[in-house]
């Protein structure tokens, strides 16, 4: 970045930790951008002249003389449709060797939406995955995070279900992607003939942790312009959302904040609420939906990241793998899209509802049975029935490689019930069964 | 708070995140507020702590961009609300700002837009008479507001006795017209408007006492009223891990209850949900009036990406909301969703202050702080002998769903009814996910209460009452005996005692929140499925192997789900009656 007249420039440092640099300055703004030796770096605290700034890149190698610029303005993202079909970095600069972006400079993070000139969700975005079209169905303008063990395919996934969704726009943040996750994207969306619809920032685990703060601010903040701006459907893809947390935990640390639970900063569900909040629907048409991964250590989501996340999205999905049938399918137990009931039975047909819940509650009877046979008792009739059920409901319906219509979802679901079960087993309203009972 | 002459001003010295340290050059108050100017826009704080000339705020905006020697300028006053007509119907920020007269879509720093319309003329009767006494809460006349009986009254911050000098003709007014002038016992004259200021700290005590609560407020919610019921005047919370059901639970019970006055305090949660009571609550109707939900809600936002700080006063603005109401002789119903963010702001703010963390990192006061706000809560007597009630339900989001924790902890000791939710409830769909055997309304100890139900509903209910919970704890027994030994380890009667327990599980606790007919149960109804499923567990039957107890109860249970979703005594209704009538005999003994 050239410098300019304006710019006032200090060259006296007076603390350094591994993350941040303290130096006498004045007329500077709270989280305004600065250059600390050719690094960005941003106003996290000031008492009197004292101002201490975030390195993002680190602060090894760094002189107590080396050269401070301040830049008059928090970190900006130049946004334009000239934006789509690009990779750029944390900050916002290109990685693909194209030109920068020419177009309106905004900052990142800006103000809330207020929320009286939101729009209630009510557009179902359709995957083709039963175990979400069907048990989780997703809406624009809502948040929701895989939690996902760290080998499970949740990447592919979340591949899976961007191409399918007809976005307008697929804007992907990687947080602390592996370069082979990165170049997976990459050749996805290049092989799909969707990269012009695309628009990316990466940090990848080849670069500085702390640089992942900005990764989800300047994907919400090109969101925002393609949602307000363009009137268009934004599906934001956050990946991995725990490594941000981390990030922002050293951040704290390093500023010696007293930690709550699991060594996160107080403000954990602050942070990330201003980011998974700006997924919205807008009157004008244009909506931000975000889906973003959340990986646990040793499966637990009671840990302070899954913990506050869950509190913030609207549900969470599940992956795991059924080894019944081989397959990776979406938990129907765990799994919950809190929005689902905005379009279900109303964008989809009137018996969704009650056959989504009667499956899941057979499925359960199943996993009942499952637990009797490994305690060693004998099985019921009923037991041996719902074990079938469970298994052809996995294969048919769960598994994440099944991609057919809701329609179609609902019809393999009434037959699997008739297969296997009596009415009164299945407990769905009679008008239903009148309707839809497939005799055998 | 006594207002300072010229108002102090300061210079900001120091940035936290929205903690700001100001120099100041007179005297100022401890939660006094305070304006930055940060350009244009002065940016709304409150003063948390002062050392020497140094005073510590908290501002209620994002401080981006904020420098070292921008002007304050201190107010004189503590953060207020302002009472008057016109606040029902209306969607207010955590400040009280109107939401809906703000301009643009996203929300800009230091837009303060009125919490009154000042423009609209109300029309007005006196209810009083010069040379009447008056104190504080006093009523001197009354306005309809969307049909409520709205009271003028004395100011909350008038001490001892006034005479009422003065008072409007019957007209039209604007809120801030004067409609009356007080006197004092030396003759300093008080003018009076419609609209009034108070400091949303301090609790309003414009009442002559509180006696204990005795009366029902019906939810049409089963496992509440019928189990676990919340009283007029109660204070309750819902504590349960993400996902369980609390924010479906509150909008139900906001949209059910029998409350003339409903605030919503959306503190610190999701945006979605607020849009889902803006768009739906206009269109839907009280079930108690007939006429729209809207018109008796209020709802105070603070969605989780609006300021922390704000995020604190949102609750209190909400409660002095609700107690402006009460003192107009009104059936308050306040929801705060969730407490726990609330508790978090605080957090974010003693810690940035560097103060000695209590458990958790929760400030050392906090179950202080909370008792304090449940006590504002309750049933009083106004001097006028009418009586005006705030019933209070909070949800408390307990991180990792652990209980043991700081927020959980110190609620539990000051509300009297305690709705947990359960996670393996929730995980397998048995919504509402309230724990019934956990949980508990400790109004149903109070005699006072007792006595109302037995008139109201039925002259044993509370032993009934008794009678379902001891059916639904012999059943989680007998379920454990089953886990353990397996089906053919224990008795026909083991199973039937545990499918008795599911009978009412399935039929009283099990509730469709979204299903039209079954979301919500009157009183009456409730009374009728309880005498049911009753005469269900009391039916001897007669099995010949444990392997025909299932199949048979989920018929039985089948019939009587059916019934909840039909009409209450609709011919559908009866029908499912009757296949019941029929499904029991079969196996009956006579
Ligand atoms: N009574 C009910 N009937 C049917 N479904 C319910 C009921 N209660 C809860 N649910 C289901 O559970 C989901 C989560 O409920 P809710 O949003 O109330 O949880 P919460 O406890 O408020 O969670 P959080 O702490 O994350 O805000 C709902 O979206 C809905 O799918
Ligand atoms: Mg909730």
């Amino acid at each position: 970045m050239e410098t300019r007249a304006f710019q006032r420039i200090y060259t006296k440092i007076e603390e350094i930790t591994k993350a941040t640099c303290t130096v006498r300055a004045s007329g500077v703004g709270y989280e305004e951008l600065a250059m600390v030796a050719g690094r960005e770096a941003q106003v996290v605290k000031i008492m009197g002249d004292q101002v201490t700034l975030q390195v993002f890149a680190g602060t090894e190698g760094i002189p107590t003389n080396a050269e401070v610029v301040f830049m008059g303005k928090a970190p900006t993202l130049k946004v334009g449709d000239a934006l789509a079909g690009r990779f750029f970095n944390a900050y916002g600069q290109p990685i693909d060797d194209g030109p920068a972006v020419e177009g309106e400079e905004r900052e990142i993070g800006g103000p809330s939406v207020n929320p009286v000139r939101r729009k209630q969700p009510s557009e179902l975005i359709t995957t083709g995955i039963a175990g979400i079209d069907l048990n989780n169905t997703l809406v624009t303008g809502q948040k929701i995070p895989f939690f996902a063990d760290p080998d499970q395919p949740f990447n592919q996934v979340m591949a899976m279900v961007a191409l399918r969704a007809k976005a307008d726009k697929i804007i992907l943040g990687g947080i602390g992607l592996t370069n082979d996750d990165y170049l997976f994207f990459r050749n996805v969306f290049e092989n799909a003939g969707a990269l012009h619809r695309i628009v990316s920032f990466v940090n990848t685990t080849e670069d500085p942790p702390v640089e992942r703060l900005l990764v989800p601010d300047m994907a919400l903040t090109a969101a925002e312009y393609f949602a307000v701006e363009k009137n268009e459907k934004v599906l934001a893809l956050l990946t991995d959302m725990t490594l941000y947390a981390d990030a922002l935990s050293i951040v704290s640390n390093r500023m010696d904040q007293i930690p709550s639970k699991d060594s996160m900063p107080g403000s954990l569900y602050s942070d990330l609420a201003k980011l998974y909040e700006k997924a919205v629907q807008f009157e004008a048409g244009g909506s931000i939906t975000i889906i973003a991964v959340t990986t646990l250590s040793g499966g637990d989501i009671t840990h302070a990241i899954p913990d506050n996340t869950g509190y913030i999205t609207e549900g969470q999905l599940f992956l795991r793998r059924d080894t019944e049938v081989g397959k990776v399918i979406v938990d129907p137990f765990r799994s919950l899209s809190r929005l689902k009931q905005l379009v279900i039975g109303k964008k989809t047909r009137a018996d969704h509802p009650q056959v989504m819940n009667a499956a899941v509650r057979l499925y359960a009877d199943a996993a009942n049975a499952r637990t009797k046979l490994e305690n060693g008792f004998d099985l019921t009739d009923y037991d041996e029935r719902a074990l079938e059920f469970a298994r052809e409901y996995s294969r048919q319906l769960l598994a994440i490689d099944v991609n057919i219509d809701t329609e179609k979802m609902l019809e393999t679901a009434w037959e699997l019930f008739a297969r296997y079960f009596s009415q009164a087993e299945v407990g769905i309203k009679q008008e239903f069964m009148d309707q839809y009972w497939q005799e055998e | 708070m006594n207002d300072t002459a010229q108002h102090t001003k300061g210079k900001v010295s120091g940035i936290i995140a929205n903690l700001v340290i100001v120099q100041v050059d007179g005297p100022v108050a401890q939660n006094e507020i305070g304006f930055i100017r940060h350009g244009g826009a002065p940016l709304m704080a409150e003063v948390i702590k002062i050392i020497g000339d140094k005073a510590y705020v908290q501002v209620f905006e994002s401080t981006r961009g904020l420098q070292p020697g921008m002007e304050v300028e201190f107010a004189g006053h503590l953060l207020e609300a302002t009472l008057g007509p016109g606040i029902l119907s209306r969607n207010y920020d955590g400040l009280m700002h109107d939401l809906d007269t703000m301009t643009g879509i996203f929300l800009k720093r230091g837009e303060y837009t009125p919490a009154l319309d000042l423009e609209k003329k109300w029309s007005f009767r006196p209810l009083a008479q010069p040379g009447s006494p008056a104190t504080a809460g006093s009523w001197l006349g009354e306005v309809k507001e969307n049909n409520i009986p709205h009271k003028i009254m004395a100011p909350f911050k008038l001490e001892g006795q006034y005479t009422i000098q003065s008072l409007a003709a019957p007209g039209d007014y604007t809120v801030t017209e004067t409609i009356a002038v007080l006197a004092d016992s030396r003759g300093n004259e008080v003018p009076v408007a419609m609209a009034q200021q108070w400091p949303v700290k301090r609790a309003v005590k414009a009442y002559r006492n509180k006696p204990r609560p005795f009366k029902l407020l019906e939810t049409g919610v089963r496992t509440i009223d019928t189990l676990n019921p919340i009283v007029e005047g109660g204070t309750g919370f819902i504590p349960g891990p993400f996902g369980s059901g609390k924010t479906v639970m509150q909008h139900a019970i906001s949209k059910q209850a029998e409350a003339d006055i409903v605030v919503v305090a959306a503190c610190g949660e999701r945006a979605n949900e607020v849009v889902e009571l803006f768009t739906e609550f206009p269109e839907l109707d009280d079930p108690w009036t007939g006429r729209k939900l809207m018109e008796r809600t209020t709802i105070i936002a603070n969605t989780s990406n609006m300021p922390v700080a704000a995020r604190e006063a949102s609750v209190y603005t909400a409660m002095t909301i609700a107690e402006y109401y009460r003192s107009m002789g009104l059936k308050v119903l306040l929801l705060a969703d969730s407490t726990s963010r609330w508790a978090q702001a605080l957090r974010e703010m003693s810690n940035r202050m560097e103060e000695l963390p209590g458990p958790d990192a929760f400030p050392m006061d906090l179950p202080a702080i909370i008792s304090n706000f449940y006590s504002r809560a309750g049933i009083v007597f106004l001097s006028n002998g009418q009586t005006g009630s705030i019933t209070f339900i909070g949800t408390v989001s307990p991180a990792g769903g652990n209980l043991k924790e700081p927020v959980t902890e110190s609620t539990k000791k000051v509300a009297r009814c305690f709705y947990a939710l359960s996670q393996q409830r929730a995980d397998s769909k048995r919504y509402p996910a309230i724990d019934p055997i956990e949980s508990y309304s400790k109004y149903l100890e109070y005699p006072e209460l007792q006595k109302t139900l037995n008139e109201q509903i039925a002259p044993d209910w509370v032993n009934r009452v008794e009678e379902l919970k001891n059916i639904l704890l012999r059943g989680k027994e007998a379920s454990e005996q089953i886990n353990i030994l397996g089906d053919d380890g224990v008795s026909v009667d083991t199973h039937l005692v545990f499918w008795r327990s599911e009978v009412i599980d399935s039929i009283i606790l099990q509730q469709d929140a979204f299903d039209e007919v079954d979301a919500r149960s009157p009183m009456k109804r409730q009374k009728y499925m309880v005498d049911k499923v009753l005469e269900v567990a009391a039916t001897e039957l007669s099995f010949g192997s444990y392997e025909e107890v299932n199949p048979f109860f989920k018929r039985v249970i089948a019939a009587l789900r059916q019934m909840n979703y039909s009409e209450f005594e609709s011919e559908k209704f009866k029908k499912y009656e009757e296949e019941l009538r029929q499904i029991l005999g079969e196996r009956k003994t006579s």
